[in-house]
């Protein structure tokens, strides 16, 4: 019904027609589309983040086995928000808890990886299959990234001493009110669209442009199924972007409509959102270049793999 | 009353809410001592994680959002 709507409004309404009414029609109808269904998501999830915040997640963890640690930690990976900023005290707060650095850099790798926003966005441009295939990839990159650096890391890569602290027992769980928790979750989920709005537009703008101007074999040629190295190139491309995933993932539709091949383009958001510059420099003040080298290198090369495993069996 | 906005240098929302405590002090006439903590070390030996986070006389009364003035106040008694 959208779509006929939009179909009607540009075409007949504004009479337009050829790339600019193509790039036009896009913009209108998956603006709307993404953003009412990233409202909804957000606040699903913002409602779930009032029951659990970072400390109930490193309490539940806390004195888990191996592969508990690991799987819980990526799993919660998913309901946490994330900016880099919160990856320090983040560390700080599991190595406290003494909590195994594999189960820390499992959360570390999961939590920007499995963006609410980037998952919103996939469910609302390919439905529910993709998002959830997306997920469940993120997922076990995340576990065995994790265990993979926790086991050659060494204790001379973090720099800073952090003193143990012995825990109470007790999970940490907010008490709230049901009814202050939908208000406060409402509130959230508007701040955070009010904060990413403009980035997704911009996103959207950038696919529209793609969507009616570039030329089909243009992408297909370079970064298509023709091209071997192309996952590659798109991963390290993505690493030094700073883009959130509200900018990156509205260009998933567009680029693999014009014949790039999905796990290309999956790969590429996930190096986007997972590794960026700024956090290095960030994770930094705690641990030594080689960690964030050997960090970066396994979670690149993690992704580089889904993305071939994409290819083959999408 | 001693005070304390847990933060990190990076988080806005951090500046938001010591603003927003500075308020709501002058707003119920407290005497109270303020202070905001950036030091992430520091900050851990609150056991919070998640920013901001208001300490008050030692114990954490919120964490990881952002409270408006009215909800603040009503921290204080």
């Amino acid at each position: 019904m959208w779509l006929s709507f939009v179909d009607f409004l540009v075409f007949e309404k504004f009479g337009m027609s050829g790339s600019i009414g193509n790039a036009v029609h896009f913009f209108i109808y998956d603006s709307v589309k993404i953003l009412t269904l990233v409202l909804v998501i957000i606040y699903l999830i913002s409602f779930m983040q009032t029951y659990i915040k970072t400390e109930t997640v490193r309490d539940f963890i806390r004195g888990k086995s191996q592969f508990a640690g690991n799987f819980f930690a990526a799993l919660f990976g998913i309901l946490t928000p994330f900016c880099s900023c919160s990856s320090i005290p983040l560390f700080l707060g599991f190595t406290q808890a003494r909590i195994p650095r594999s189960a820390t850099f499992s959360f570390l790798i999961s939590s920007p990886m499995n963006n609410e926003i980037a998952i919103a966005i996939l469910f609302a441009t390919f439905g529910w299959k993709i998002a959830f295939l997306y997920t469940v990839v993120g997922l076990i990159t995340a576990m065995i990234g994790g265990y993979i650096v926790g086991k050659v890391s060494r204790d001379e890569d973090i720099l800073i001493k952090i003193p143990y602290v012995e825990s109470n027992g007790e999970v940490y769980f907010e008490k709230l009110a049901f009814i202050k928790r939908l208000k406060d979750a409402w509130e959230n989920a508007f701040g955070v669209i009010k904060d990413i709005y403009l980035y997704v537009l911009v996103g959207i703008a950038i696919g529209a442009v793609i969507h009616g101007f570039v030329p089909a074999d243009f992408i297909a040629k370079y970064a298509g199924a023709e091209n071997p190295f192309a996952v590659l190139v798109a991963v390290i491309a993505g690493i030094p972007m700073y883009a959130g995933a509200s900018t990156v993932a509205p260009l998933i539709e567009p680029l693999t409509n014009k014949g790039m091949l999905m796990g290309t383009a999956l790969s590429f958001m996930m190096a986007v959102v997972a590794l960026s510059l700024p956090e290095a420099m960030i994770l930094k003040k705690v641990m030594s270049w080689r960690l964030i080298g050997l960090f970066f290198g396994i979670v690149g090369t993690g992704i580089v793999l889904v993305g071939y495993l994409f290819n083959i069996i999408l | 009353m001693d005070i304390k906005v847990l933060g990190s240098e990076c988080c806005a929302n951090c500046d938001a809410q010591m603003e927003i405590v500075k308020k709501a002090i002058a707003k119920a006439g407290k005497f109270a001592q303020l202070e905001k903590i950036e030091d992430l070390v520091k900050v851990m030996e609150y056991g919070v994680m998640s920013t901001p986070a208001i300490v008050i006389d030692g114990e954490v009364k919120s964490r990881g959002k952002i409270l408006n003035e009215q909800e603040v106040i009503a921290l204080f008694d």
